[in-house]
């Protein structure tokens, strides 16, 4: 008993700290997304707000923009995933362990200044390349070549918001799985070497297969954040060109509730978009702790040796 | 296979790994690299294996220099001290790998598994991961997999030093007569002597980096040529006392502190080789204990090792180990009397630690 409340005093400050900024603003937006809180019907007098129950689902699931929304949600998450914060970290670490080290180590260094660049001086840089001739770069380049110009903010906004968010989300995986590459054993790496294997053939049948766990902790990790980021997008195309081209849930959360989106902010039903977000968000990271066995994952060490 | 190291060297930045080391060796002979930790055992191994690029000299196999031909060109197989299984591959797994590489067909892969398997005794294992198996199993493993692929040399990096002391003895044998029934030059990595002394054809013996000698075990033991190896093979390991030579009488004398031995008359080579100070070399075994002999000394301490008694004595100033029966009941503080015998001394120079009686 003794021990378990020098436990629990340790744990206090913790868990104060996420009830007070986690769980306390989720009750908040929770209980913000059942009333009709805006600008429009609200002056100075929080009495006048409304507790409506569910209207404001209601309205999300017949709002005509939301499904699109939601699946431009789902391809901005799983590209980005899939090519870069997955599969362009894993070739960067991988190339990174095969070259020389300090050379490696200047190559990942480059990938982490978009990570460490303020976003807004990151995300100027990209408009300046893609704007359109003659000011953008890639234009100017173009026009070099004797190559089409193109208006790449309005026939590809995709290509830029993923390249965009993309380049950001390597370091992550790149620094986890280069340290997992890294603590494979030197012997096992010569063992297979010796039975006959090329560089590409260690790769495939040793190296890979050891990094399994810790593509499986990027995977989960930076699905979740993927899904909840907008910054960038904000900052770039601010979902368009045109209607919700680029919008993503988290962003039509903010724009609902924080900018004075069509004149009017909408507190209520942009906390709608925001619970819905952390349902799902929840849902993601259990179904990822069942499959993934994500207890293993924490309690064993990072990568399987003997 | 002959190897044939030729001024072979090793540099990491600015600390030497190995330093112009010559060996040959012959055609399914039994090669034990011996030395201290850091002498650079592992290094020269995985030079023959071309994981390292040598800084300096070639390897030759055969007829074929082979710096330049990347390991899985160059047919060999390799223990490793961890036995560096892969994790996620069942023992099947691990076995098959370098047959699949070598794109073996499946009938073939799977026959010479299982002939692999058999020899190890680990053919009731294939089923299972690295993980669910004993150390000296999974040593067994490993053999199979360097054994598999039919290599032209087998490479042992201390093969046998995580595994219990029986396990060790038993290892020890079925890897002799493996490789003696298979004909496979073997080179074998290993700090402990009495494996090297027990199994190998030959010996290298190296230390920081440089050979300091390669000569079959007999020779090793009964004619050491540095003061360095006489010291490191041998357990109890031998004497060594400062002395110098002097005539009296006309027959040679052996002279300390505390000490004046005759000495026979096949020495004075070595006499007339020395230049004043002379270290002087007895192993434990040729010093007896017996209640006539020359010289009287006093047990310091008693260390019981079974079959034998380890005992320090002191002679005046000077103390020296030697093996006694346990019979006796030694105990410390006893008065002995010792007799040497000095047709089997060892003198070596002490700047350049050589020995003076043989080259
Ligand atoms: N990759 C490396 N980088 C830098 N120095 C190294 C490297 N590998 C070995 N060395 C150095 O080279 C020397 C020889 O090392 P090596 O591993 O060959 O010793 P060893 O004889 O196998 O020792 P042990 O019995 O402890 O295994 C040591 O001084 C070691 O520190
Ligand atoms: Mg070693």
């Amino acid at each position: 008993m003794q021990a378990n409340l020098t436990a629990y005093g340790f744990m206090a400050p913790a868990g104060l700290l996420v009830l007070l900024f986690f769980f306390l603003p989720v009750l908040i937006v929770l209980y913000l997304s059942l009333t009709n809180l805006a600008s429009a019907n609200f002056t100075s007098n929080l009495a006048e707000m409304e507790f409506i129950g569910l209207r404001n689902f209601q309205t999300l699931l017949n709002d005509q923009f939301a499904k699109k929304i939601f699946f431009n949600t789902i391809f901005y998450v799983m590209s980005t995933l899939a090519l870069f914060n997955v599969t362009a970290a894993l070739i960067v670490s991988l190339l990174t362990a095969h070259i020389n080290r300090r050379a490696g180590f200047v190559f990942r260094a480059l990938w982490i200044l978009p990570r460490i660049t303020t976003s807004t001086v990151y995300i100027l840089i990209w408009r300046r390349m893609m704007a359109e001739a003659p000011f953008g770069i890639i234009n100017q380049v173009n026009t070099a070549l004797g190559w089409p110009t193109w208006n790449y903010g309005a026939e590809n906004p995709w290509v830029f918001v993923i390249l965009v968010n993309g380049f950001i989300g390597i370091s992550f995986g790149m620094i986890i799985f280069t340290s997992a590459i890294e603590s494979i054993p030197a012997d096992l790496m010569n063992a297979s070497l010796v039975d006959g294997s090329t560089y590409l053939q260690r790769i495939r049948h040793v190296t890979l297969p050891l990094l399994r766990w810790p593509l499986l902790f990027v995977v989960t990790y930076q699905s979740l954040s993927l899904l909840t980021s907008f910054e960038q997008i904000l900052l770039l195309t601010d979902g368009g060109p045109g209607l919700y081209r680029t919008e993503v849930w988290a962003l039509t959360a903010f724009h609902r509730a924080l900018s004075n989106y069509f004149g009017n902010t909408q507190w209520g039903y942009g906390s709608a978009f925001a619970v819905v977000l952390v349902i799902i968000g929840v849902i993601l990271a259990v179904v990822y702790m069942r499959v993934f066995r994500f207890d293993e994952l924490v309690a064993e060490p990072r990568i399987e040796v003997l | 296979m002959e190897v044939e190291l030729s001024n072979l060297s090793k540099k990491f930045g600015d600390v030497v790994g190995v330093e112009a080391l010559d060996l040959d060796i012959h055609d399914g002979e039994f090669v034990a690299f011996l030395g201290p930790s850091g002498c650079g055992k592992t290094t020269t191994l995985l030079m023959m294996a071309g994981i390292y690029r040598p800084t300096t000299g070639t390897i030759r196999f055969g007829d074929r220099i082979v710096n330049q031909l990347q390991p899985r060109d160059r047919n060999i197989g390799m223990v490793f001290q961890s036995y560096a299984l892969y994790p996620h591959m069942t023992v099947f797994g691990n076995i098959t790998y370098p047959l699949k590489l070598k794109k073996v067909p499946r009938q073939e892969q799977q026959r010479r598994v299982e002939a692999a398997a058999e020899t190890m005794g680990i053919a009731h294992l294939l089923d299972r991961r690295p993980a669910q198996l004993s150390g000296g199993q999974q040593q067994r493993v490993a053999l199979g997999r360097a054994l598999v692929k039919e290599p032209d040399i087998l490479l042992f990096d201390e093969p046998l030093s995580n595994l219990d002391a029986r396990l060790r003895l038993t290892m020890r044998g079925e890897i002799r007569s493996l490789q003696k029934r298979l004909g496979i030059t073997a080179i074998y990595v290993t700090h402990d002597q009495v494996e090297a002394l027990t199994m190998a054809d030959r010996i290298a013996v190296m230390n920081l980096g440089r050979l300091q000698a390669f000569a079959t075990p007999d020779d090793l033991y009964e004619r050491p040529p540095t003061k360095f190896i006489a010291g490191f093979v041998g357990n109890p390991p031998m004497n060594f006392l400062d002395i110098e030579f002097a005539q009296e009488n006309g027959t040679l004398q052996l002279r300390s502190e505390s000490l004046e031995l005759g000495l026979p008359p096949e020495f004075a080579a070595a006499a007339a080789a020395a230049d004043g100070a002379v270290t002087f070399g007895i192993r434990p075994e040729d010093i007896i204990l017996d209640d006539n002999g020359p010289v009287s000394g006093e047990v310091f301490v008693v260390e019981p090792l079974g079959r034998d008694d380890l005992l320090d004595i002191i002679v005046g100033t000077e103390h020296f180990l030697l093996l006694a029966d346990p019979k006796r009941k030694s105990r410390a503080g006893d008065r002995v009397r010792l007799s040497f015998d000095m047709t089997r001394a060892h003198f070596f120079d002490p700047r350049s630690e050589l020995a003076l009686s043989w080259k």
